[in-house]
């Protein structure tokens, strides 16, 4: 590992002062993508700035209905709070299926709306990548890209976002908060993320030393009883080829209101209005359910190795879809 | 020996930055103060191991797959291997050679004898790390939970069915009365 200077700081103004200060300087919270990738040479930073001492832990109600999600708090303390399990189970859920439970000790919320791809281009530190290294090419457009993206890519980047909760957060219209050397900012978290186009090496709107303070829930509505179903090569401890979040108001027969987010297949945590708006006033029915769901996915560009995820997607949320209609994951 | 050692006394240091330098880092391990000279680049269990004599915990891939690393900090089983050890100052860090009492092992390590829960033991003393906290945490209710909740310590030599035993014995012997 690359030689690095440390500062453990105790107020949110400071960090942002010390990291905004230094170019090359990074925030530090769970580390788990972090020195990861300082490992990796992948992140090369020459400070890093321990944020793990801010007051920045705590998930509270919200007057109105929603919860504010410290920026700190662990993935695995979200997952298992009340209020997050008992009124938004597909966040609690899309937590529990993610890492393992000592990364999701480790984990912060706030980094791990940041956590990088886990394309192997990218992280192997040397094979062309654009988002590593903007305009050496995309290694993944004709390499091995089984994994990657179908949805929201471009002629520059197929990688997939690899988070899970950030699909639960997209799906509710989640609202990230930040700090920075210009003020503080709250930023829809659906524009958070931006599809790779022309800078991929831009994957959201913050600036050098600009901090995640916290996660806002709006009030649950038809959240409380979402789900999150996650497809994989493996059971447990493994990245989505697919995951669906969804939740569904069903009225007369008629859905009357539809949430629905995919993870695995899109660029960004991809939050699927087409099929969202196809199934306002549809038959809450397996037929309506695939027919958004193809209508989704009519947009997607699949590549050589990852066709497969086009029709698996599409299952998935039909499956998703269906769980959610007959009253979520309870 | 008058040195605060505590989180609060840590924050009080900063915000100086240190390093990439050698620095002087207090490490509390296993109860015991260590003090120690380390850049901050080093991680936990490169500190554990090489400065500390402590070897228990296991680099297995060095970068937060395998769990063979696992320890507790403040109580939690997190990955050493991607922990900075000067992250640590003012913070309890438990590792496998601090869970016997007195001489005597751990219930969860004469569990993991009796069920012959290893074979090549490399990854051992990361099972049993978690396989303690796994209980504490209130995760090994159903076989379910515990395969999921313990699926972050992979084992090579597949004793996942001895683990398992093991921490199912652990656990209804303290719900006994």
């Amino acid at each position: 590992m690359r030689p690095l200077a440390y500062a453990r700081v105790s107020t949110v103004a400071e960090a942002v002062e010390i990291v905004a200060a230094d170019p090359a300087g990074a925030f530090l919270a769970g580390g788990t993508t972090e020195i990861d990738l300082v490992r990796l040479g992948v992140a090369r930073p020459d400070l890093l700035v321990d944020i793990n001492d801010l007051p920045l832990h705590d998930i509270e109600d919200l007057p109105g209905g929603g919860v504010r999600i410290g920026a700190l708090a662990r993935m695995s303390e979200v997952a298992r709070t009340p209020v997050i399990a008992g009124r938004y189970p597909g966040v609690a859920q899309a937590l529990l299926l993610g890492a393992s439970q000592q990364l999701r000790n480790m984990a912060s919320m706030g980094g791990n709306l940041c956590q990088r791809t886990r394309c192997a281009y990218f992280r192997d530190g040397v094979s062309p990548c654009n988002k590593r290294e903007p305009g050496s090419g995309c290694s993944a457009l004709d390499g091995l890209n089984r994994g990657h993206a179908v949805l929201g890519t471009s002629e520059h980047c197929i990688a997939t976002h690899p988070s899970d909760v950030a699909v639960a957060l997209v799906a509710f219209d989640a609202v990230v908060h930040t700090a920075g050397p210009g003020g503080a900012r709250r930023i829809p978290i659906d524009d958070f993320y931006l599809p790779p186009g022309d800078t991929p090496d831009r994957e959201n709107p913050l600036r050098h030393g600009e901090l995640i303070t916290a996660i806002d829930l709006p009030p649950a509505g038809i959240a409380e009883r979402s789900v999150y179903l996650k497809f994989r090569d493996r059971q447990s401890y493994e990245f989505a080829l697919v995951s669906v979040c969804a939740a569904v108001r069903v009225e007369d027969g008629l859905v009357t209101e539809a949430r629905l987010a995919l993870g695995g297949v899109g660029t960004k945590p991809w939050r699927s209005r087409l099929a969202e708006r196809r199934l306002l006033g549809a038959p809450a029915t397996a037929e309506s359910y695939a027919a958004a769901a193809a209508y989704e996915l009519s947009a997607a560009v699949p590549r050589r190795h990852n066709t497969f995820k086009v029709e698996l997607a599409q299952r998935a949320i039909v499956r998703g879809l269906t769980q959610a209609a007959r009253g979520g994951m309870r | 020996m008058g040195i605060d050692l505590t989180a609060e006394a840590a924050r009080r240091r900063t915000p100086t930055v240190r390093g990439p330098s050698e620095q002087p880092v207090v490490l509390t391990v296993n109860g015991t103060h260590h003090a120690v000279a380390l850049e901050p680049r080093v991680s936990l269990l490169d500190a554990l191991r090489d400065r500390l004599g402590l070897t228990g915990s296991k680099k297995g891939c060095d970068q937060g797959t395998c769990g063979a690393c696992t320890v507790w900090v403040d109580g939690r089983r997190v990955l050493a291997c991607l922990t900075l050890a000067i992250a640590c100052e003012g913070r309890q860090v438990t590792t496998i050679e601090g869970v016997a009492t007195d001489g005597e092992p751990h219930p969860m390590q004469r569990a993991f004898i009796e069920h012959d829960a290893f074979q090549c033991g490399y990854c051992t003393p990361g099972q049993i790390m978690s396989a303690i906290a796994l209980i504490e945490e209130g995760n090994a209710e159903t076989d379910e939970d515990i395969a999921e909740f313990m699926s972050g310590n992979i084992c090579r030599c597949a004793a996942y069915p001895g683990i398992r035993q093991a921490i199912k014995d652990v656990r209804d012997a303290r719900e006994r009365p």
